[in-house]
């Protein structure tokens, strides 16, 4: 019971209050540049949430069983960047050759990921979290879904965006800026939720 | 007159938040206060000038098809490195402490990257250390900018001192994650108006990885 109530605490902070994106600034780059459709913006999400739950798979146990035992836990960031670097190139090789469509939907964004922060941010916050394995590899699912998320919600207000006339200096990217202020906004107002 | 050209041309012109809009989630994160988003800035210099130099001197040592996991692997022992320092100097802890986790993600910082590929790479090794200099200035300058208009305007002070204007009173707003977005989309909005240049946008042609993505030169990803 305590457990299925921890997880549903982690569900519920990490997409709705502590949100990837519009709380904790982690992967901008993506939400900005990449969500200017939907359709780009749901492959996107869903290579970044599919990554995020690898990265947490493999880095826990490097760290638990391979840095804290030889006393080298500070090297972590760049043990796990190199994992993230690894087998982000390795997932995109397996996928080219064995399920071609899932390539052409998510393959294209795969090396983008390799230094997105987000991944990286998502694997170190689960360390100092103390989360053990299952808790690592469902927080990193639930910040993936959070960001899949508001991906999808934020190309919708683009699309929107796009059509409206706005003041001529604010054009392009400041009001995409100011769009995702407001949504950002919108998003306190889950602050008091898990309280 | 070159290396001034070269040092201000990371300043000004080629300014990696304000022109280029690179490294948006540590502009938008640690600028809550003036001090820092200096911290922040001066941070990030001393990775980029440092990586800057030593990718420099490998360059011909690097093979071309591996060098992105090359240059994390060096960035990432720089960022160690400043991390080491800043848990062990007791007046920098403050700043190990208010950077959180933006201090090991300047590892995945996209300026650095895009340093790294567009200069150091092609570059000497002093010349490249001149750019990493006019760089992590103009990044820091930027960033300054960025957290003395939040910190005015959100926490009615600066640096920590209390400073009001007129009789507006602090708007928390600024403080919060919503006002780092607008903040920035209007500090992008004015200086597009000063310098009379468009926008640009945050695209696939700003990525740094694009060199390295096959994906950009095939032109898929922006479709």
């Amino acid at each position: 019971m305590e457990i299925a109530q921890k997880l549903l605490f982690i569900l519920v902070a990490e997409v709705f209050i502590e949100n990837f994106v519009l709380t904790k600034f982690l992967g901008i780059c993506p939400f900005l540049g990449v969500s200017k459709k939907i359709s780009g913006s749901l492959s996107m999400g869903l290579a970044v949430m599919v990554v995020m739950v690898c990265a947490a798979i493999f880095t826990y146990p490097v760290y638990t069983f391979v840095l804290v035992p030889l006393n080298i836990a500070y090297m972590n960031t760049i043990m796990f960047i190199l994992i993230i670097a690894l087998f982000v190139q390795i997932m995109e090789m397996a996928l080219k050759k064995y399920f071609s469509p899932l390539y052409k939907a998510l393959g294209v964004y795969l090396p983008l990921i390799t230094t997105n922060c987000a991944i990286l941010g998502v694997t170190l916050l689960n360390i100092k979290n103390e989360y053990n394995f299952l808790l690592s590899v469902f927080n990193s699912f639930c910040a993936g879904l959070g960001f899949l998320m508001v991906m999808l919600i934020f190309s919708g207000i683009r699309e929107r965006v796009e059509q409206s006339d706005v003041p001529e200096s604010l054009k392009g990217t400041p009001i995409t800026l100011i769009a995702a202020a407001i949504m950002s906004l919108s998003f306190i107002g889950f602050g008091g939720m898990a309280g | 007159m070159r290396y001034l050209k070269v040092f201000m041309n990371g300043i000004i012109k080629e300014n990696p938040v304000l022109v280029m809009l690179l490294g948006t989630c540590p502009t938008l994160a640690v600028t809550t206060t003036a001090a820092n988003g200096l911290g922040m800035g001066i941070a990030t210099m001393f990775a980029l000038v440092f990586s800057n130099v030593v990718i420099s001197l490998l360059k011909s040592v690097i093979p071309r098809q591996v060098r992105l996991p090359c240059y994390i692997v060096i960035v990432a022992g720089f960022v160690t490195f400043i991390s080491f320092m800043l848990q062990i100097i007791p007046w920098l802890y403050w700043l190990y402490e208010s950077l959180g986790l933006f201090l090991p993600l300047i590892a995945v910082n996209c300026i650095i990257f895009e340093r790294a590929e567009a200069f150091a790479s092609k570059n000497n090794p002093f010349i490249s250390l001149i750019d990493g200099l006019g760089m992590g200035t103009g990044f820091t300058l930027a960033l300054f900018i960025m957290g003395t208009a939040r910190e005015i305007l959100g926490a009615g002070s600066w640096m920590g001192y209390e400073i009001s204007i007129g009789e507006i009173p602090p708007m928390m707003i600024f403080g919060l994650p919503a006002g780092g977005f607008f903040m920035y989309g209007i500090i992008i909005a004015a200086v597009g108006k000063l310098t009379k240049k468009p926008v640009r946008t945050i695209g696939c042609e700003n990525c740094p990885s694009r060199a390295t993505c096959k994906n950009f030169t095939a032109g898929e990803a922006d479709k």
